[in-house]
């Protein structure tokens, strides 16, 4: 317990700390008026609003387009299903970046629809919401889907018995049953679009601006702190807000409903509706998340005479301009520094989680919530903080690599959390109880009986880390040095300077990025389905 | 403090000379509630001891003291004479075999019964041998590499008692033993586990709330009413004398009534009843077993309506109201004797058939 509490409070309490008194401490006075003054500008009242608006629309969104498939998954069997729950959950790990230029190769200038019909969105809301959909589509799917598989039938046919229509039975059974997982997935795709960083950078163009990207305006372009550190308090009140209802649901979900085998639920679909839903459904996901996908990955490859290799061979050369490494020292630099990140989240989250099975009370609980901040609060605000707290004695990391890693476990922390805690809270006391009966010390207690348990969920909440130290982006834009730029930094700086020759190394970057991402997850899959119901809740 | 040490060890070491465990004054609370209140008990070496009471009285509290997974509030337990406070679970040396068995998921039924000799640093050679003459014991010869997720419950049971077994603990506990078992493998079973703890000799403390599997299993019988002990002695010695009302109704008892005691003979709602000899004048509880209940003819005794029978395989339960509505009685009737509910009766009573209660 003590060296995670350490660890937040090091990394994570002391920079949001001091990002407070920054923006709030004027002449060693405090400054409340500040909070009033900023909210009520013009420009920063149409960032709130517009943060608010768009993320209520993709939250909207991502569930009118992701339920079906949530169903679809849960009570049909299909040939290639198991592929396709890994596919869609591929987006989720990628990096926003990846995101970002994925849809700016299929929507932006000069991007496939550009070319086929001459429709550009980027730069519109649109190319926005359908990012976000594309990234959370899996966050529904798994979080309703899970549940919904679970559900036992035979409770709708009780109430078919007993002379409800099938309508009926489905918003008189299901529905309630299914509520607060749908609730919880809103929140969590509220949150994550409400603090959204790389596609609103990437997509929204001067126009449009969230919080996050404000806040990353405010520091490094216009270099006003103060009003940057106000507008992280706004945001951080308003994830806590969010963060509170979402405890709030998963208590609620937490109620008995009586759950049943996956496998034994689903069956074919039978009859021409419900193979008009599957086929609705594939399609959706076709168009949604492989064809942006797969436009990425033809833009890397297609140079300006052809097809071929020279985006990537350009990589290796620092001519460019745009660094003073070439650009696939990225790749190393990444790798790297994601190692260290996930064997910091690992050991960090692991030991929260052990701590938090071991113990109970309002303490615990409080602690369990602290432990999601990180996740919410906008990973500008880690960086930012990070940035202006760990500059002087007694933490000056400044010139210290670790800085980096350590951002980036700060933000996979949590899901370390979210993998391991139910499945140790899933190992029956009794059963530490017999094996110390028998003779084994605490140490060999741990060995025997929770380590073979959880070592399925350690490795894929291993996996989560690192995905997401990769990807990381919001908090290593501000940390990384020019030097040592990660592959999200180094695509998103590649993005930004013009040039068809540094579009097409974003894009080739953001391929090999993917590549990376998705094959660490699909090998996490192969681990995870063998017990799919045991890993948590992402 | 010499002189205090010393008195301790003597305790210690008298009690060490009868019993195997032994258990002063232990107390545990949760909050408020007692749920172990200054229980004292002994368990001598090859005895096998059944601590019988409705659930939350405590019993399962009591093992886990033992076991020490639970931290007395005070008191203290003895095991071969040796203090046991501040001495961990897994140092104890006692085997413990819980409700609902706990037996390893990711380890075959070879894995489970090994796990306690690997603890205790066996040989692989040595635990080959032992986990095959176990598992012959209990019944499932051959059955190392099964998986324990394909075992019935009456399976699973069994190789719990031979992970249990396994390490050879001084003490074997059993929580609910056949607590999860259908009635005819419970009763199966229960044969099979005295006879194979009197072969082997060993010292065994059970738990149960079922009577009928605590005085087929034990030796004696340990009966337990809000963490204190209500009553201990033979299975015999307490079905012929429960000593209070909680016993006689636990034991399934219900001729239960307040009583004045006179000479020779009481005066209770259902009248004048005989009691035996020497019994102390005053007011106290009498029970009536129902064999003691004979039927007569309606005007040679207290005047009842049969208000329903039950039949019990062997007889039949005849409930009796008696006239001038006083408590119902219970009588125990054979078969062709019983009554037709309405009939009205007349009811005597059996000195021989009446216990009385504190």
């Amino acid at each position: 317990m003590a060296l995670p509490v350490a660890f937040f409070a090091a990394f994570f309490a002391y920079p949001v700390a001091a990002i407070v008194a920054r923006g709030l401490k004027v002449d060693g006075a405090w400054q409340f008026g500040r909070i009033a003054e900023v909210v009520s500008q013009p420009d920063i009242r149409h960032v709130l609003w517009f943060t608010t608006w768009q993320a209520l629309a993709s939250t909207a969104l991502t569930l009118l387009i992701a339920l079906p498939a949530a169903y679809v998954f849960a009570r049909f069997d299909f040939p290639g299903k198991q592929v396709l729950r890994a596919v869609v959950t591929v987006p989720f790990v990628l990096p926003t970046v990846v995101a970002g230029t994925a849809f700016l190769a299929l929507l932006g200038r000069g991007g496939l629809l550009d070319e086929m019909w001459g429709v550009r969105l980027d730069t519109t809301v649109w190319a926005i919401l359908l990012a976000h959909v594309f990234f959370n589509y899996a966050v529904v799917v798994r979080t309703v889907g899970g549940l919904w598989s679970q559900l036992d039938p035979r409770q709708e046919e009780a109430a078919r018995v007993l002379g409800a229509s099938r309508f009926a039975a489905w918003r008189k059974v299901t529905l309630p049953a299914l509520a607060p997982a749908v609730a919880a997935a809103s929140l969590m795709v509220f949150l994550f679009t409400f603090t959204s960083f790389g596609i609103v950078q990437i997509l929204g163009g001067p126009a449009y601006s969230t919080l996050e990207v404000e806040i990353y305006r405010q520091t490094s372009q216009i270099f006003d702190l103060s009003t940057a550190a106000v507008l992280t308090l706004v945001q951080f009140a308003a994830v806590g807000a969010i963060l509170a209802v979402h405890a709030w649901t998963v208590r609620r979900r937490e109620t008995a409903l009586r759950l049943v085998d996956a496998a034994s639920t689903t069956h074919r679909p039978r009859g021409s509706g419900q193979r008009a839903l599957l086929g609705g459904v594939l399609l959706t996901i076709a168009a949604l998340i492989l064809l942006p996908l797969g436009v990425l990955v033809q833009r890397s490859f297609k140079g300006p005479d052809g097809y071929g290799f020279t985006y990537f061979r350009a990589l290796t050369s620092a001519d460019g301009g745009a660094f003073l490494v070439p650009p696939i020292d990225a790749v190393g630099n990444s790798l790297q520094y994601a190692l260290a990140a996930t064997a910091i989240a690992v050991l960090v989250g692991g030991l929260a989680a052990a701590a938090l099975t071991r113990r109970a009370g309002r303490f615990v609980r409080g602690f369990d919530a602290l432990l999601m901040l990180p996740l919410g609060v906008s990973a500008v605000t880690v960086g930012f903080g990070f940035l202006i707290a760990l500059d002087e004695p007694p933490l000056d990391l400044r010139a210290s690599w670790i800085l980096v890693p350590l951002a980036q476990a700060l933000v996979g922390v949590p899901f370390v959390v979210r993998t391991m805690l139910p499945v140790l809270r899933a190992v029956d006391e009794r059963l530490r109880e017999a094996a110390a009966v028998l003779g084994a010390s605490p140490w060999r207690v741990w060995r025997e009986v929770d380590l073979p348990m959880v070592r399925r969920a350690l490795l894929v909440a291993a996996g989560f880390a690192f995905a997401v130290s990769l990807g990381e982006f919001g908090a290593t834009v501000f940390i990384a040095r020019p030097d040592n730029p990660t592959l999200p930094v180094a695509v998103a700086r590649l993005l930004g300077r013009a040039g068809e020759l540094n579009y097409g190394q974003a894009m080739a970057l953001s391929t090999i990025l993917m590549v990376v991402c998705a094959v660490s997850l699909l090998l996490l899959e192969r681990v995870r389905t063998v017990s799919t119901a045991s890993t948590g809740e992402f | 403090m010499p002189p205090v040490s010393t008195s301790t060890e003597a305790t210690a070491v008298s009690g060490a000379a009868q019993a195997l465990l032994r258990l002063e004054g232990a107390t545990v609370r949760f909050g408020a509630r007692a749920a172990l209140d200054s229980v004292d008990l002994d368990v001598a070496e090859h005895e096998i001891v059944c601590v019988l009471g409705p659930s939350g009285s405590g019993k399962s509290t009591l093992l886990r003291v033992v076991a020490g997974l639970q931290e007395l509030d005070s008191g203290r337990v003895f095991l071969d004479g040796r203090d046991q406070s501040g001495v961990a679970a897994h140092r104890r040396g006692v085997g413990l075999m819980f409700q609902d068995h706990q037996l390893f998921p990711q380890r075959d039924v070879g894995g489970n019964v090994a796990f306690g000799l690997r603890m205790h640093g066996a040989s692989r050679a040595e635990q080959d041998v032992r986990v095959e003459d176990l598992l012959e014991l209990v019944g499932l010869p051959g059955a190392s590499r099964r998986t324990v997720a394909a075992l019935s419950g009456g399976e699973q049971q069994r190789v719990a008692l031979a992970r249990a077994l396994a390490p050879r603990p001084r003490l074997l506990m059993l929580d609910e033993p056949l607590g999860q078992l259908d009635r005819s493998l419970r009763e199966r079973l229960v044969v099979e586990l005295r006879e194979l703890f009197t072969e082997l000799g060993t010292t065994v403390l059970a738990v149960t709330h079922d009577q009928g599997e605590a005085f087929a299993l034990s030796d004696r019988v340990v009966v337990m009413r809000d963490g204190r002990i209500a009553q201990s002695g033979t299975p015999l010695e307490v079905w012929q004398n429960p000593v209070d009302e909680f016993v006689a109704r636990f034991l399934g008892f219900d001729n239960v009534v307040e009583a004045t005691v006179g000479t020779g003979s009481a005066d209770t709602p259902w009248g004048k009843v005989p009691v035996p000899g020497g019994t102390p004048q005053g007011d106290c509880k009498l029970l009536v077993r129902p064999a003691g209940v004979r039927l007569v003819p309606a005007r040679e005794g207290l005047v009842c309506t049969v208000a329903a029978r039950t039949f019990r395989g062997t007889h039949v339960a005849v409930h009796l109201q008696p006239r001038d509505a006083p408590p119902r009685l219970e009588a125990a009737c054979a078969l062709r004797d019983a009554p037709e509910p309405g009939a009205e009766v007349g009811v005597a009573f059996d000195a021989q058939e009446i216990v009385v209660l504190r």
